[in-house]
């Protein structure tokens, strides 16, 4: 590609043409500060904190350095006296209507505004105070909660949604100084076609939006002697949680996780990889049997309940093609309260069974019909990433200074093909480890057509004489194109691992929130994977059939996979929705 | 935040929503369709209530929200149907300064609708305009083709007795 030269603050660097000056910059080491901006998914110029003086021969002016493109000996000043004069104002006068609740925020400490604000020294945030719009919180949705009065209306939530989702259900209502991100007529997020993913919480720069914390009601259950708590953590929140604390993106902190929800007080810390295992045990038998039996192709894994949710409101002719599995997280839940109580002689009622997600879907999925094998939820609260990252914090808990620590048995055994559920592929590379072993009785470990961060891979491979057609896709928008594919008959695949946060888990809704200005140049998604996939290599068992904890509870309780009482306790039911009911 | 879903139950006919689904058909594959399909649904209904902008929603695959947020953005858009008895408030500078502001705020709070809005027994509906030429007569109202001149806020109660 052709180069051309800038100056960046000075220095002479040659850039690809077309690079932004935001990029320019970047290349150059300077950083520009951005609200709105989000590479490829929000390139709106809006907000212009991104201001900078650029010289194209015409003397300096001011421009939106996150979409102005460079041009060939451009003078770039980032941080001018001009530039810091205008990013302060445009700073007073987003805080002139921003509800100022800093210290009872729950983003407080990582706030792109409030870090902005004290980085261009705004020393009275209500210098241009006037008039205010007042919104209510929308509390409908079981995952979350917006608080438009925190709004920045910068529209990140707005692009995630329709763009990386294709979704919509939020968008911007009215206009001018009234207007407001919303649902149509105001409706509350319940009540639309949301799927719960929580991509918006995941990129909205203030407290505009968060998950609904429950970690005091579990807190309680913890304080509560005559209950029994147990915590389950998901596979990618090891990958995740070291960022609450400080920790480089892609650090495993399995160990110093297990330490700290002992200290927090869980009577047991097993792990969800348990129930990834034995997930697999059921689905790979599931897809055998609907091979062999002219059942329904392609399936459809089942374990991201925003996906599910997601093809019950915009795919209902296809439900029929989900895995009748639960999710692992449900898995778990239904196994700890049947299995486990018995074995353990509690009864299941005293049983408060915790989720560590990074996923905000599973609070919604934790309230749905069909999840109660014991007669009680499978699972009583789901918390994300974040609210343990908060929970360990508030505990006064030296995270970093903590050994590592191993989980519980019997649940907390798991194998590699457990921990790579977190990643975009994972599933699918655990389920055809299985099948493959079922079909000809031999052990495949690395599949990397499955791996990787693209939104849609496929591959097909041939096991015992048969070719099986797959396909993974993650990010709904993609998911949306591979079910048109297979509704016009244009693709034959026969077995789908659909992952509704784009790279899957890692990625999710729940996870610790980077800011933009990282985000824009680092690939979360392939960073948080490494951890996942350097852990099956390093375990000694890597196919869930090996899991020897699955092996027992199939022994002592389940007899086999896809038994009636396997049935019972382990699979689920979807109902049909609408789009706009 | 403006208030919600139309309460003025909707009165669509078979023969309304055919001739919205022929226009929808013939626009939709055509870049920035949504304009002229709202704007030929709010001449066949009168306005947008939140079934005419689900079936453009359905019939298109733009999402309800995107097509709620083009409604609300643009004035020439209305999510109320007009009552029976159309009441305009001039909001012109001389009936301003003689206090019309007032008026229109009492009609807010006796009809319980906002500006825009009609009531839900269809009977009212309440609009702020600018001048229409009667500045003598300041602060003035219409009701459909009524006028009333030299108003005070207590002559509220009184107009709208004369039409309920």
């Amino acid at each position: 590609m052709e180069n051309i030269t800038v100056k960046v603050n000075g220095a002479e660097i040659s850039v690809p043409k077309g690079t932004t000056v935001l990029e320019a910059a970047h290349m150059a080491g300077f950083e520009i500060p951005t609200l709105c901006y989000m590479k490829e998914i929000n390139e709106i110029g809006a907000c212009r904190i991104c201001v900078t003086e650029v010289n194209e021969g015409r003397g300096f002016r001011l421009v939106a350095g996150c979409v102005y493109p460079c041009s060939n000996n451009m003078e770039i000043l980032t941080s001018s006296p001009k530039v810091i004069e205008s990013r302060k104002k445009t700073l007073e006068l987003i805080l002139s209507t921003h509800d100022r609740k800093c210290l009872s925020c729950v983003r407080s400490g990582n706030c792109e505004l409030q870090k902005l604000a004290k980085d261009y020294g705004v020393e009275d945030a209500s210098v241009y105070d006037g008039i205010k719009n007042e919104y209510e919180v929308d509390n409908s949705a079981a995952h979350m909660y917006r608080d438009n009065n925190k709004c920045i209306l910068c529209r990140r939530c707005v692009a995630v949604c329709s763009k990386t989702q294709g979704i919509g259900v939020i968008g911007a209502n009215e206009r001018g100084f009234k207007t407001y991100i919303g649902s149509a007529f105001d409706m509350g997020l319940g009540e639309t076609s949301c799927v719960s993913c929580g991509q918006c919480i995941a990129v909205c720069p203030v407290g505009a939006i968060s998950e609904k914390d429950y970690t005091k009601p579990v807190l309680e259950a913890i304080a509560d002697p005559s209950k029994t708590v147990l915590v389950q953590t998901a596979p990618a929140v090891r990958a995740g949680l070291g960022e609450c604390f400080g920790l480089p993106i892609g650090t495993n902190v399995e160990g110093k996780m297990v330490a700290a929800l002992r200290r927090l007080g869980f009577d047991k810390v097993f792990d969800t990889d348990f129930a990834a295992d034995l997930t697999i045990m059921e689905e790979a038998n599931e897809f055998l049997d609907r091979v062999k039996n002219g059942g329904k192709l392609p399936l459809i894994t089942s374990c991201s309940p925003g996906w599910v949710k997601y093809c019950e409101h915009y795919f209902p002719d296809m439900t029929e093609n989900l895995s009748s599995c639960k999710s692992p997280q449900q898995m778990f839940g239904a196994t700890a309260k049947t299995y486990y109580a018995q074995k353990m002689g509690i009864d299941p009622k005293d049983i408060v069974m915790v989720s560590i997600m990074p996923c905000t879907a599973k609070k919604f999925e934790i309230g749905r019909e069909d999840q109660s094998a014991a007669g009680v939820p499978d699972v009583d609260f789901a918390l994300t990433t974040r609210e343990l990252g908060r929970m360990i914090e508030r505990a006064g808990i030296n995270f970093l200074g903590l050994e590592d620590e191993k989980f519980d048995d019997p649940l907390g055994i798991s194998t590699g093909a457990g921990v790579i559920f977190g990643a975009t592929g994972g599933v699918m590379e655990a389920a055809l480890r299985t099948a493959v072993y079922t079909l000809t009785g031999e052990n495949v470990t690395d599949l990397p057509e499955v791996r990787g961060t693209d939104g849609i891979k496929e591959a097909t491979y041939n096991v015992a004489g048969m070719d099986v057609k797959v396909c993974v896709a993650s990010g709904l928008a993609n998911a949306r194109e591979v079910l048109e594919k297979v509704q016009k008959g244009e693709a034959d695949y026969q077995f789908i691992e659909i992952m509704a946060c784009p790279g899957g888990c890692v990625n999710g809704g729940g996870q610790p929130q980077q800011p933009m200005s990282i985000r824009n140049f680092t690939d979360l998604r392939a960073e948080r994977a490494k951890v996942l996939y350097n852990l099956d290599a390093s375990m000694p068992l890597r196919q869930s059939h090996e899991n020897p904890a699955v092996k027992a509870l199939y022994d002592e309780f389940l007899e086999n996979p896809g038994s009636h009482k396997a049935h019972e306790i382990l699979h689920t039911s979807y109902v049909k929705r609408k789009i706009n009911d | 935040m403006n208030s919600a879903k139309s309460t003025v139950p909707f009165k669509g006919t078979p023969e309304q929503e055919a001739q919205l689904l022929s226009v929808i058909a013939e626009k939709k594959d055509t870049q920035g369709a949504l304009m002229p399909i709202l704007q030929k649904a709010q001449e066949i209904y009168g306005y947008l209530p939140i079934e005419v902008q689900k079936i453009i929603s359905n019939n298109t695959g733009i999402p309800l929200e995107k097509i709620y947020g083009v409604v609300t953005f643009y004035a020439q858009f209305s999510l109320y149907p007009k009552g029976e008895y159309t009441i305009s408030v001039c909001l012109g500078t001389a009936c301003y300064v003689k206090g019309s502001g007032d008026i229109y705020d009492k009609l807010q709070e006796k009809l319980g609708i906002a500006g825009g809005e009609c009531t839900p027994d269809g009977k009212f509906s309440l609009d702020a305009c600018r001048c229409i030429g009667a500045c003598g007569l300041a602060p003035v109202l219409t009701v459909n083709e009524d006028v009333y001149g030299r108003l005070t806020v207590d002559d509220v109660d009184k107009i709208i007795a004369k039409y309920a």
